[in-house]
């Protein structure tokens, strides 16, 4: 069962969500449970679950380097690129590889087979163990603009081969783009955190429409810091037919927890019970046995 | 005209209610224009209530149609399509989600049967608000391109506060630090990091000024949120000054952010509170540094 924790907005609270599903699910010992920090961005779930890390892959992305002995200038490279990664200027090819998206067109139709392409490094997988639970993430180096090959790669790796009953939660980026929808597709639930706020309320309205619409996944909500704002995520939900899964109430006490990087089911032992709800809610969506 | 970009690296940390606030401010004073950048979740429009005067289809990705009639069914394109955008089974399809708009698909179809067509990804607007004009977008739904269309925003802004003469471009920009946030502070005579006091908040903080740093933009530091976690606080501090970075603001927690954000509009515009108040002093701390630079 792969269940993608993802929000819309920033900073709702996806990472607690899935460390304390982590948690809960790691601690009955049942199923193999694997937490994927999709989020290449910004990672932040080893912050709190501070996995032992045992391997670490560069990830890269092939991009075109011209063989200027080869090359007779002829611009098919440039025409057939659709993301102007390549430019001819006086009969030279000149490449931007941060442009490039890796297709490998222009290597495919060079006509003097002048080009080869080479890997560029965009970020690293790295893969470990914290407890019982099977850790990966996937960081996008610095000045580095696509996350999304990063976030297929990191997925590729670390759900390659993992049984049917595993339980596998993927910690989304914010936002409702393209890195989003790698995270999600292929999930078998979407379930989004919110805030009770306007703010919350116009992404998640969002993020349903991606994962729900677009996708055709079964979404659920987790509204977190219940009690702060006002009653609009509540009657979206209502009207949509959105379940709302759990609500984690305004606690100063989470955030103290958050803010130390204390794993917040760890020092709030009653967060636990819950979190074992909205877990048995899941598997009950995805057709799982409990 | 300065170029100011509110940014973050976490999301969440409160860039809106900071970019809300300071547009209430400097709008006092001097003439802007607003840009929202975070068009994947757009939300400064929230809080200013926008007229929209212009709005504009954005098709910044295009992608592979298959025409039925036409293909053989070969299954070449799924061969050269490297984003598993293409499934040939009995006949070839596109997933226009998958599909990365690069044409490879096109270049190898012996039969000619595929043609790239344009894809609605979003729409942008040009807006009246009671602090000067919104340049804003909504990206459709899980599109792509969502930095092209963060540039397009920002240059339909910018030419506008060019020619009306605006003192200061305000940019709300998106979490993270890959496309949208690069395209969002790219050309930033300033990026102002709003960010919390917590591991994470220090984790992401460190991220984003070293992208900052890479492009070559000057950062100065608001935290927000300063009194939850006085330890996270000083790490913050000590990371700002072992980077060379000022902390322009420090903005305590207080309830009035919420019900500023529940009645729309920016808590300065609440009257005097705590976090106004430390937004006040913040808005003076960046004017006065504009106005010596």
């Amino acid at each position: 069962m792969i269940v993608a924790i993802a929000s819309g907005k920033g900073g709702t609270g996806k990472t607690l969500v899935a460390t304390g599903l982590a948690w809960v699910a790691g601690a009955s010992g049942r199923a193999e449970v694997h937490l994927v920090d999709c989020d290449v961005e910004e990672p932040n779930a080893h912050l709190f679950l501070r996995p032992q890390i045992t391997s670490s892959e560069e990830v890269t992305l092939p991009v075109p380097q011209v063989d200027g002995g080869r090359c007779d200038g002829c611009g098919r490279c440039a025409q057939v690129c659709a993301f102007h990664a390549l430019a001819v200027v006086r009969g030279r090819v000149l490449v931007f590889p941060e442009l490039c998206h890796g297709c490998g067109s222009c290597a495919r139709q060079c006509p003097c087979g002048a080009i080869r392409e080479v890997p560029k490094r965009l970020g690293r997988v790295e893969r470990g163990r914290a407890g019982g639970i099977h850790f990966a993430q996937g960081i996008l180096d610095v000045g580095e603009a696509m996350a999304t090959p990063v976030i297929r790669q990191l997925k590729r790796m670390a759900l390659a081969g993992i049984p049917e009953t595993a339980l596998a939660l993927l910690d989304a980026p914010p936002g409702n783009a393209c890195p989003v929808v790698e995270t999600l597709r292929g999930s078998d639930f979407a379930l989004l955190v919110t805030e009770p706020t306007p703010f919350g309320l116009h992404d998640l309205q969002i993020a349903v429409q991606v994962a729900r619409e677009e996708l055709g996944l079964p979404v659920g909500v987790v509204v977190n810091r219940d009690g702060v704002g006002d009653g609009g995520v509540d009657r979206f939900c209502t009207s949509a037919s959105v379940p709302i899964l759990l609500r984690i109430p305004f606690d100063r006490r989470i955030a103290e927890a958050y803010s130390a990087g204390t794993l917040w089911v760890d020092a709030l032992p009653e967060y636990r019970e819950p979190l074992r709800g909205l877990l048995s809610k899941l598997k009950a969506s995805c057709g799982v046995a409990p | 005209m300065k170029q100011w970009v509110v940014l973050s690296g976490k999301g969440g940390t409160g860039k809106t209610t900071v970019a809300a606030a300071l547009a209430h401010l400097a709008a006092q004073e001097l003439r802007l224009v607003l840009a929202d950048a975070d068009v994947d979740a757009a939300n400064l429009e929230l809080l200013t209530a926008p007229q929209v005067q212009e709005a504009h289809q954005f098709s910044g990705a295009r992608v592979a149609a298959i025409d039925a009639s036409r293909c053989t069914g070969c299954g070449l394109c799924a061969g050269a399509c490297r984003f598993s955008a293409v499934v040939c089974e009995g006949g070839c399809r596109v997933d226009a989600i998958a599909c990365e708009g690069c044409a490879a698909c096109t270049y190898v179809c012996p039969a000619q049967a595929i043609a790239m067509v344009d894809w609605p990804s979003g729409e942008w607007f040009r807006s009246d608000t009671r602090f000067g004009p919104l340049f804003h977008a909504r990206l459709f739904a899980g599109q792509e391109n969502s930095g092209k269309l963060v540039t397009q925003v920002k240059q339909s802004a910018r030419l506008l506060a060019r020619q009306d003469g605006a003192d200061l471009l305000l940019v709300d920009g998106p979490p993270g630090i890959g496309c949208p946030a690069i395209a969002a502070m790219s050309g930033a005579d300033l990026a102002l990091m709003v960010v919390e006091p917590s591991v994470s908040g220090v984790h992401d903080l460190r991220r984003i000024l070293a992208t900052a740093r890479h492009f070559g933009v000057q950062a100065a530091i608001c935290l927000n949120k300063a009194d939850i976690n006085p330890a996270q606080a000083a790490a913050i501090a000590g990371v700002g000054a072992a980077e060379g970075v000022p902390v322009v603001g420090l903005v305590p927690f207080d309830r009035a952010v919420v019900e500023a954000l529940v009645q729309r509009r920016p808590v300065t515009e609440q009257g005097p509170g705590a976090a106004a108040d430390a937004l006040r002093g913040l808005w003076e701390a960046l004017r006065t540094s504009m106005l010596s630079a």
